[in-house]
């Protein structure tokens, strides 16, 4: 993966805060127009590598490479990348035209230039007559695709988002998900994303990083982390699943069984290699993988096949999920209703047959995460 | 009813802002401006007229006293803010914490004694047999003592360290205010130390400067034993003047003619400043 070309890389990239490692031995690199994000709750080092590619730290050991140049002692206003920040640090002093020509003012360029430049992306983000709006003047989304902008102008190789979506509101959020997407395929320049929202990184990116506790968990296409987890956190934190735990009693090439507190046998699929008789492993089963019926033979040919009681309906449109008491595991099971109609009438109290795939049924070692 | 109450509470709310503004800003203001528009013709015999004003621009010390009074302030002022600004934006800026607490506490300590005390500290650091003089004896660079007391340095020094506080704590409040992530997409769009304080650290703290401006010139203007203690005799300070007239002279009409041209001068200051930096009285004084 780690191409000549790679728009961004990071070689064991390390990061100590006195005795404290934010960053442990980060490897990755970032081919050209790639939109890829880093995933991860707070506090799991993802703003520290961020600020580390902007210039802003210092990398305790390990070097990072933007084109195939390294960074290490660069200084942030030397390097080709731009940053828009988590609440987005416009200059409320300035006017928006004078926001974006910051940066192509202090390259000294002409100042018929830096006019043309500046109209140039305005019309390119859809804001062609802002320009001399005071910063306060702008909605939301405006001042959004303006610190965009601000960034793009100056044609960096690599534009980092800071969470910039955090401050906004659940509806422009999610019109701003397909906008920057958009922005990022019409500026073809390679965007590093990083945030706490899982539904921002599969929505928007090409590749995902997951990290935790300072280390990439797992690098690969959205599909991939949500199909095909490597790690238990990786499988608890992107998306939704039920989780159990258990035991392994036997288990032969991917496929093993495993016995929960309560003693339910749940066949599965051994995610990661080297599980064997007798370790605690955790379970993860994706919502929309149980299958829902009313009567048991539809249910009754699936690997982990049970029933039980409905707790309660959380509608939610075309994402309503029912949580069902289950006789066997005595857990809560979430579970998603298929929309054809046939549970419309489901309610509190309904007896329910579940049933799942061992396929469906991902096991990891217990205890990381 | 609730009306009544309401009505009643606001009034004794106001109340202390009100006798106060009344008893000590407007009655006598108005008493000296009628004071200072009486001519004296005769053993207690006064007419109404401007000669109190006339005796004032007749007399070239006096206006001359006046201007430098003003000049010397503005400097004052000006030499406050260029040692407070990066006094304030290290507190504001670079530490954190306890720290910031005690260089805060720092500023404020000079204010726990009495200006008096103050100043006769400096008496003691610059007079012939000061300090300064002893030490320069001392390592061989001066033969014989030396007054550093009795010249417009030495007043410089005091107003300036007098005022400092009222510097820096409006300038802190500024600078704290400024997000730090604005400096750090200053240098990340490519800016340099000095663009950044040009185009964002100053523009931002301006209102902060402005009000630290007008209370630092404002001090100075008015101030009375700094640069009678520090400058001696030739001080030349308006407020000197002022008090010539009132205790010595027994001339209050001249005083209070005095008086109200201080009064129209820091006036005029101060509304030229707030015009030259395009802020207005209530972005500044009202935060």
């Amino acid at each position: 993966m780690a191409e000549a070309t790679a728009d961004l890389e990071c070689r064991g990239i390390n990061k100590d805060f006195g005795t404290f490692r934010a960053v442990n031995d980060v490897s990755f690199a970032v081919p050209p127009g790639t939109f890829f994000s880093i995933l991860g709750p707070s506090g799991c080092g993802k703003t520290t590598l961020l600020r580390m590619a902007a210039g802003f730290l210092e990398p305790t050991s390990g070097d990072l490479l933007i084109k195939g140049r390294s960074m290490l002692n660069v200084p942030p206003n030397k390097r080709p990348v731009s940053m828009v920040f988590q609440h987005l640090a416009l200059f409320p002093m300035m006017d928006v035209a004078a926001n974006i020509g910051f940066g192509l003012r202090r390259r000294g360029e002409p100042r018929e230039d830096i006019a043309r430049k500046v109209d140039a992306v305005l019309a390119r983000v859809g804001l062609p007559d802002v320009g001399s709006r005071r910063i306060e003047q702008l909605s939301g989304g405006q001042k959004q695709r303006i610190a965009i902008a601000r960034c793009m102008v100056l044609e960096p190789d690599v534009l980092l988002l800071d969470e910039p979506l955090g401050a906004l509101d659940l509806k422009l959020r999610e019109h701003m998900k397909v906008e920057l997407k958009q922005l990022q395929s019409e500026f073809n320049t390679t965007f590093v994303y990083i945030t706490h929202d899982q539904s921002e990184a599969l929505v928007m990116s090409d590749q995902i990083a997951v990290m935790n506790h300072g280390v990439f968990e797992q690098v690969g296409g959205a599909r991939e982390l949500y199909y095909d987890p490597k790690t238990a956190f990786v499988a608890g934190f992107v998306g939704d699943s039920n989780r159990f735990s258990g035991t392994i009693e036997s288990i032969r090439g991917g496929k093993l069984k495993a016995r929960t507190p309560s003693g339910f046998a749940m066949t599965g699929t051994s995610a990661a290699d080297g599980l064997s008789k007798g370790d605690s492993v955790d379970i993860f089963v994706r919502p929309e993988a149980v299958r829902l019926a009313l009567s048991k033979p539809p249910v009754s040919k699936l690997a982990n096949a049970t029933a039980g009681t409905v707790d309660s309906i959380l509608f939610n449109g075309a994402n309503s999920r029912v949580l069902v008491r289950d006789e066997a595991t005595k857990n809560e099971i979430d579970v998603a209703i298929p929309q054809t109609g046939e549970f419309a009438g489901l309610k509190r109290g309904d007896k329910v047959y579940i049933g799942w795939d061992a396929d469906q049924t991902r096991c990891f070692a217990a205890g990381k995460s | 009813m609730t009306g009544d109450r309401s009505r009643l509470t606001m009034i004794l709310l106001m109340a202390p802002l009100l006798i106060w503004l009344t008893a000590l800003i407007f009655i006598p203001h108005a008493e000296m401006f009628l004071v200072s528009m009486r001519e004296k013709v005769g053993v207690r015999q006064y007419e109404f007229g401007f000669a109190n004003y006339a005796t004032f621009f007749n007399e070239p010390l006096y206006w001359n006293t006046f201007v430098r009074t003003a000049l010397m302030s503005v400097a004052a002022t000006a030499l406050t803010l260029v040692i407070g600004f990066p006094v304030a934006y290290y507190i504001a800026k670079m530490t954190r914490g306890r720290s910031k607490t005690i260089l805060f506490l720092l500023c404020l300590i000079p204010f726990w004694v009495s200006e008096l005390v103050r100043t006769y500290g400096w008496m003691i650091l610059l007079r012939e047999s000061g300090l300064f003089s002893g030490l320069l004896q001392y390592v061989g660079l001066a033969s014989q003592p030396i007054e550093f007391l009795y010249n417009d340095a030495a007043i410089m020094v005091g107003l300036v360290y007098t005022s400092m506080l009222f510097m820096v704590v409006p300038l802190v409040t500024t600078l704290d205010s400024l997000d730090d992530s604005m400096i750090e997409a200053g240098y990340d769009l490519g800016g340099t130390g000095v663009s950044i304080w040009r185009e964002i650290v100053i523009p931002h703290a301006m209102p902060g400067i402005v009000s630290g401006c007008i209370v630092v010139f404002m001090l100075s203007l008015g101030n009375y034993l700094t640069p009678i203690l520090l400058g001696g005799k030739d001080s030349l300070w308006f407020t000197g003047l002022i008090y010539t007239q009132f205790i010595t002279r027994f001339n209050w009409e001249q005083g209070a003619a005095f008086g109200f041209l201080l009064l129209a001068l820091s006036s005029f200051i101060v509304w030229a400043g707030l015009k030259l930096s395009g802020q207005t009285l209530s972005r500044t004084m009202g935060r």
